[in-house]
Formats: C-alpha cells, structure tokens, sequence
C-alpha cells in the first residue's frame, strides 16, 4: 500500500480493502490507536477487568491514557460497555467484560 | 448414563460457535464441556482489539467478542458442563469426564472437537544455559498480566514473532517494561502485517530477523540472553554472539492444537497440520466425530475459527437426523509452494461450494494459487502477497466438483 502526499492533496493506491484507505490515511496524517489494558476490581479477589478506549485516540497520546488507566480501581458489578473513566483524550474508558 | 445428541468438547470460540449453529441447525439437545469456570477459553485473556472485523463487522477485544458468542449460548438451552476435563472418547462416542462430582459418562450423538491448542514450551527448544525464574511462555505471560494483574517482569527479551509474542511486546511496553529485542529464527515473521506495525514498530521494539536466544542466564532470575544471528540452516554463527542484559524471557515459538484426546480415540493426526485430517463437514475420520478452530489447524483470526465452528456444528447437527452420507471421496494435496490444505478430504456430490484453506510455504510477492483436479483447473486466484503467516483461502464453485478424476492439488506460482 502506497500513500501519496501532496500537499493536503492525500491519495492511497494499492490496499487490498476499504479499510485501507482511510488506514492509510491516517496513518500518514494522525494515526490513532484503541488502547486497552486492565483495571483492577477492588471488591473482588484477584480480579482484573479489561478495558479499552471507546474510541481510537493518538498515537502520542497513548503512555497518558495508560497512566490515567493505571491510576484508577473500579467496583464490581461491572456490565460490558460501561464507562469507567470519562472523558479522556478525546475518548473515554469501557469495560469489555462484564464482571458479576 | 447421561445423553445429549451433540457433545461439544471445549468452551472456547470454536465450541460456542459450534453450539449455536447446531442448535440453528435444528437440534436441541447440545452439551458443551468447558474445563474452566466460564465461557470464551483464550479470549478472555486477548484483552486487546482486532477481532471480529470479518465476522461481526465490528472491531472487538477478545473478551467482547467472547461474551458476544456466550451471551447468545446462555439465552439457548445449551447445558454446559463447567470446570469438567474430558479424559476421554471412543468410536462409540462415549465421552468420559470428570469434575468435583465424580467422572461422568455420556453418551453422545455426535462429538465436536474444539479443545484448541496449546503453546510450545521452553522445555522443547533446548536453550543452552541456566533456568531460572523469568522464563515464561507468551501467554502464560499473557494470562498474569491480563487476567491476574501481576505484571512479570521489566527488562524483557521475546524469542518468536508470531502473534501472540508481538501482542505482549506491546502489552509490556505499555505497562512500563522495556523489551530489548525480539528474536526471530525465521528470515520473515509469522505474525500479521498490523501486529508488526502496531506492536513494534509504535513502541520501536527492534525486530531481528534470522536470531535466536542462543545462551539463558541467570542463577535465581534471569540476569540476561545471548543472541546470535543463525545462517540459513539455523545454525547459531558464533562470532554473531551478542549478550542482552533483561530479567525477562518470554517465548512465542509457536502453537500445537491440543489433540491427545484425538490421538487416544484411534483418529489420525496429519503429520503439518497436527491435527484430525477432516472433510470439507469438519468430519474425522470417525463416523460422528467433528473438529473445528485451533484444535483442527492453528488460525491467524478468531473469525475464521467461528466461520470453521459453524460448518461443523451444522454438519454435527445433520449427521445426528440422517447419519453419514459421503459420496465419492477425493484427497486435497499442498503442492508447490503450498504448506498444507484443509480439509485434507473432499466428498463429492453436495450442492454447497466449498472453501479451501491454505497456508503457503514461505513469503511471496505476487502469487497466482491454482487447484486442480487431474488437468482440470478448478478454481485460481491471485493474490498480491502471500505469507505463512497468513492463511489464504480459495472457493471452489459446487458445480465444478462433479467430475473429478483425482486428488484436488493447490500450486503456487509466482507472477511477475
């Protein structure tokens, strides 16, 4: 896959699907990530629950958004797609496992 | 003795998918048999996203894509047996396990095999050196940091690039650890393009190509590795011998489906695939038995694995209401440049098309994969970029299947 950068003239040749050209694009321009790792539940033993950023944020921003993350413990009952930390680089933090 | 029309050995994606397209596919009376005291088997430590593009059109973490499928169990009647080890089945298929309640015997209608696979362990790579404290395999690794919350080390050299060690490249580096190298034998790695990209080269983790870890040390804990560049039989060169001082050695050296029950039952295992050899229904070698998702061929996404997992769990389902009904059988053959074909065997005289799995032998640019059948060309496609790591699938249209003068070989051959 090539990306061609002319200006703010920004062309993608050679992906294999849809995807890629917008992939491709941003890549070149601001890529963006989903950044996921784990919060501790401090009402269960031994218990992690996974997260994610809800949406994709940049790619410098990602050491900060773990920190954040690192930061915090959360309670269960925990439902999958819950916002345990709002509004965060532009994203937010979910759960992506439920935890009873 | 206890009975189900269908037993579903493993809880993981494979056994759930098979589970709800079984029921789909119009029988009720499903049991899966899952060892751990929940759903979703490897999922649920892959806390990270990539999986389901295909199948879900959505890009989901494991555990997400994992509660996706057992959600959708848990509203069926679907009885699953948990913390429950199957030790055993036979041509009868009568399943044997064991849990806190004593070992269970159960009479099955159709067996679907979806134990996965397991990873390579240190103990067969012989490593010259110590063995202390430090050496863990990737998703052992993976398992405490993710599902446990203890994190392993700080100073982190990774021996293999498959997937599985890139994800937990990344995964250290986001918790504060520095890996120092990761080695690969091979002169490629067998990990996706993405896992590349985003696991080492945003974190700039060096990858070298054509190293191994040629010397552990360390008394209590691991103090450091030798690595040294191998020449093109794998051979350490000695003056290439450098030391990597870390406290950490993780191992992603590759994955083996998890066939000893298999093995046990008198089912062959194919020689590359390390698993049943099946038909284009999943079916082994033994009447009613099925196989499906890492326990039949290591896969590169979850997604495939579900769409495997559907074919035999419908097959199972219709092998309970009419029993076996094979027409002429015809053997799939690798042939030039092509590492291994699945399913190994193809009966004729269906009304489906049929889709053949393939992995190539090593990386290629541009490639044109041909089947054939005797002279006739059956199905081809060419495809921009080939690797092993990858696995390349090709339709063959049901019509086309209906004179076949002999094994069905997929080739390779380079375009310019």
């Amino acid at each position: 896959m090539t990306v061609n950068i002319d200006g703010d003239n920004v062309t993608v040749t050679g992906n294999a699907c849809i995807r890629g050209e917008k992939y491709g694009k941003d890549e070149c321009i601001c890529p963006m990530r989903t950044v996921t790792s784990i919060i501790r539940v401090d009402n269960r033993e031994d218990t992690m629950v996974s997260v994610k950023t809800k949406t994709p944020v940049k790619k410098e921003d990602i050491f900060a958004v773990m920190e954040k993350i690192r930061g915090v413990t959360v309670s269960a009952p925990i439902k999958m797609g819950d916002v345990l930390i709002e509004d965060l680089f532009g994203s937010e933090i979910i759960a992506t496992k439920s935890i009873d | 003795m206890i009975k189900h029309d269908i037993v579903i050995i493993g809880g993981g994606p494979a056994g759930m998918a098979a589970a709800i397209s079984a029921y789909k596919a119009g029988v009720t009376d499903i049991a899966i048999i899952e060892r751990d005291a929940k759903l979703g088997g490897i999922l649920n430590q892959c806390i990270h996203n990539g999986f389901g593009l295909h199948k879900l059109g959505q890009e989901l973490t494991g555990p997400e894509y994992a509660e996706a499928y057992s959600r959708e169990v848990e509203k069926l009647p679907i009885k699953v047996y948990y913390e429950t080890m199957v030790t055993g089945f036979d041509k009868n298929r009568i399943v044997t396990a064991q849990n806190r309640g004593g070992i269970l015997k159960i009479k099955a209608g159709a067996i679907v095999l979806a134990m996965g696979c397991r990873e390579r362990s240190g103990g067969a790579l012989n490593i010259c050196g110590t063995r202390p404290a430090g050496i863990y395999s990737a998703g052992t690794a993976q398992k405490l940091i993710n599902c446990m919350g203890y994190m392993v080390g700080r100073k982190v050299v990774l021996l293999g690039s498959g997937d599985i060690g890139l994800i937990m490249a990344r995964r250290m580096s986001l918790e504060g650890a520095k890996v120092e190298a990761v080695c690969e034998i091979m002169p490629y790695s067998g990990g996706l393009t993405r896992n590349i990209v985003q696991c080492l080269d945003d974190y700039g983790i060096p990858l070298y190509l054509s190293h191994t870890v040629a010397e552990i040390h360390g008394k209590e804990r691991v103090t450091g590795v030798t690595i040294a560049k191998v020449d093109d039989k794998r051979q350490v060169i000695e003056e290439s011998k450098r030391y990597v001082e870390c406290d950490t050695l993780l191992l992603s050296v590759g994955l083996i489906p998890e066939n000893e029950l298999t093995g046990s039952a008198g089912i062959e295992i194919d020689a590359i695939t390390s698993g049943p050899r099946v038909d284009q229904n999943r079916q082994t070698e033994m009447d009613g038995v099925f196989a499906c998702g890492n326990v039949l061929h290591v896969h590169d996404l979850v997604d495939y694995v579900s769409d495997e997992a559907e074919i035999a769990g419908t097959a199972a389902a219709e092998f309970v209401k009419n029993g076996r009904r094979d027409g002429a059988v015809f053997n799939t053959v690798a042939g030039e440049g092509v590492r291994y074909v699945l399913p190994q065997s193809i009966s004729v005289g269906g009304t489906d098309d049929i889709s053949l799995f393939m992995r190539v032998s090593k990386p290629y640019g541009k490639v044109r994969l041909t089947v054939k059948s005797g002279d006739e060309v059956l199905a081809s496609a060419v495809k921009l970029k080939v690797a092993p790591g990858e696995m390349e699938k090709i339709v063959l249209k049901a019509n086309k299947l209906n004179n076949l003068s002999g094994d069905i070989t997929v080739a390779l051959e380079e375009l310019q």
